[in-house]
């Protein structure tokens, strides 16, 4: 069994493709969905977590790009600005995967994306801005 | 007394002071002792970074030709509004005035993106801000309005100016309340979700001075990237609070007023911050050197985050309504471990003031007394309930 965390971005063609269902169905993967924006006539955006036999997790792969579903393995929708953060390290305590941490002797915030789910709880925590999400 | 404020001066002239960080201290009293550590150095610095409310500027305005009274009119700084109430040309700042029309939190939890210290921050980067006033005419202050751009080196002073900075100690914020909570000590979520803090425990510069008997009226310190004098005790200053055995208060006690010349600081130690839901305020890097006179100021600069304990409180009622207790007591060494456990229930623990940033203040004083560009001063007057140390009275 492998995991992979994953962006998924889909073209407004393709709101009406069951992806997920056949993710599920046809590879015989788990789908954890963390976060999700769909609206209609625009792109949707996915954050998923999908567990699996890997075989089945590269077929699932290569069915999302012959699809045209756009697949990341790096969330790059939040954009961590180090020369404006001031190492307050409030917003480590409200950030529930550990992708925002404190480096114990430093104490400096660090900013780890491929732990990141973009559920955005460290935004308003920031009060200098050093943190923003394009999701 | 093992050294005069006279001596450590001559000594940092000749460049052979030994200087030490709050820090550092700790190991080296541990290692040799109180006695032979406070032989061996002569000053430990201390510092501290975190948002301070009560912190603005005041401005002197090269009169306009014909001339115009500020005094008793109205007058902004990109929209921002400043006190006016003063003569023809002086103008105060606070970091959290709001431009008027910005929606504050109508519009809950707001951001407030924009305010007096965002001014500021503006100002000490170079940038340049648009003064419009609005006012009466007289027969020697003619002008009636008035908008002008102006940077910071255009004005005739430019003076940070905050009635209370540097609290010494503060209390652990939790919410006890289903909902979020939008708080000066940062967002709070639901059922304790988190636990802010907001102090820099074993470098602050109050806990390391717990009784103040080296630090008073008169003294020169670190204030936002450039030098300052603490000129007062703060707003809401404690003069007696009830201590433990090393000293420390038991509740958020001393505070500090201090001033220096906007124009040598930096948007490194003097930042715009914008806390969502509450409003804006400045952070403000502070740092006090401690001259060791004696061992017991030593003894008290040794101060470790373990010694140090803080009050939780919940800030969902019993802050806002004004009720006593709280849910217990922390350390700072606790705080920093990245979870609490308050009854019962292990907490994420937050910070509002940066230790990362507070080192760096502590190390900047440090150098810029061994390099000579920093002298100590001896206080004029003690703060409120502090005794001063045999040698400094």
């Amino acid at each position: 069994m492998v995991k992979k965390k994953l962006v998924l971005s889909f073209p407004p063609r393709l709101i009406q493709e069951p992806v997920t269902y056949h993710l599920i169905r046809d590879y015989d993967l788990q789908v954890n969905i963390m976060r999700a924006t769909v609206k209609p006539r625009e792109r949707g955006r996915m954050v998923v977590e999908l567990k699996g036999e890997k075989e089945n997790l590269d077929r699932a792969l290569a069915y999302m790009d012959e699809q045209g579903v756009q697949v990341d393995t790096m969330v790059q929708e939040m954009r961590y600005y180090p020369d404006r953060c001031v190492h307050c390290t409030a917003c480590t305590a409200v950030c529930p995967t550990g992708a925002l941490s404190v480096e114990p002797t430093t104490r400096e915030t660090l900013f780890d994306a491929s732990h990141c789910i973009i559920c955005e709880a460290c935004i308003p925590t920031c009060a200098y801005a050093a943190i923003e999400s394009q999701f | 007394m093992i050294r005069s404020i006279e001596e450590i001066n001559a000594k940092i002239k000749a460049g052979k002071v030994v200087v030490a960080t709050a820090e550092e201290v700790i190991g080296l009293v541990a290692d040799k002792g109180v006695g032979a550590a406070a032989r061996q150095v002569d000053v430990v610095t201390t510092g501290t970074f975190g948002p301070m409310c009560s912190s603005g500027a005041y401005f002197n305005i090269g009169q306009s030709t014909p001339k115009i009274k500020c005094g008793g009119g109205k007058v902004t700084f990109n929209g921002v509004p400043v006190y006016a109430g003063w003569a023809a040309a002086d103008l105060y700042l606070g970091c959290t005035a709001m431009p008027d029309d910005d929606p504050r939190n109508a519009v809950y939890p707001g951001l407030f993106k924009y305010g007096g210290a965002h001014v500021i921050e503006e100002l000490i980067s170079g940038k340049k801000v648009r003064l419009e006033a609005k006012t009466y005419g007289t027969d020697c202050y003619p002008r009636k309005e008035y908008s002008v751009e102006l940077g910071l080196a255009d004005f005739n002073s430019a003076v940070l100016f905050n009635p209370r900075n540097a609290y010494q100690l503060y209390n652990v914020a939790v919410n006890l309340s289903q909902r979020t909570i939008y708080t000066y000590m940062g967002v709070l979520k639901p059922r304790m979700g988190n636990a802010n803090y907001s102090t820099a425990g074993a470098l602050s510069p109050l806990l390391n001075d717990p009784r103040q008997r080296t630090l008073g009226l008169g003294t020169r310190i670190f204030l936002g990237g450039g030098e300052g004098y603490v000129v007062w005790p703060g707003t809401q200053h404690v003069a007696s609070p009830a201590r433990d055995e090393r000293d420390l208060p038991l509740s958020p006690s001393a505070t500090l007023a201090v001033m220096g010349d906007l124009k040598a600081m930096s948007p490194r130690f003097l930042r715009a911050a914008s806390l969502a839901g509450y409003g804006a305020s400045l952070g403000v890097g502070l740092g006090i050197p401690i001259p060791i006179i004696d061992e017991q100021v030593m003894a008290h600069a040794a101060v470790r985050d373990q010694d140090i304990t803080m009050p939780i409180i919940d800030y969902s009622e019993a802050y806002p309504l004004g009720r006593s207790g709280n849910l217990g007591r922390v350390s700072m060494a606790d705080l920093m471990s990245g979870q609490i456990e308050v009854e019962g229930k292990k907490v994420p623990t937050g910070g509002l003031a940066s230790r990362h940033r507070a080192r760096e203040v502590a190390l900047e004083l440090k150098t810029r007394i061994s390099e000579g560009r920093f002298l100590l001063t001896r206080p004029v007057a003690p703060l409120p309930g502090a005794e001063l140390a045999e040698g400094l009275v």
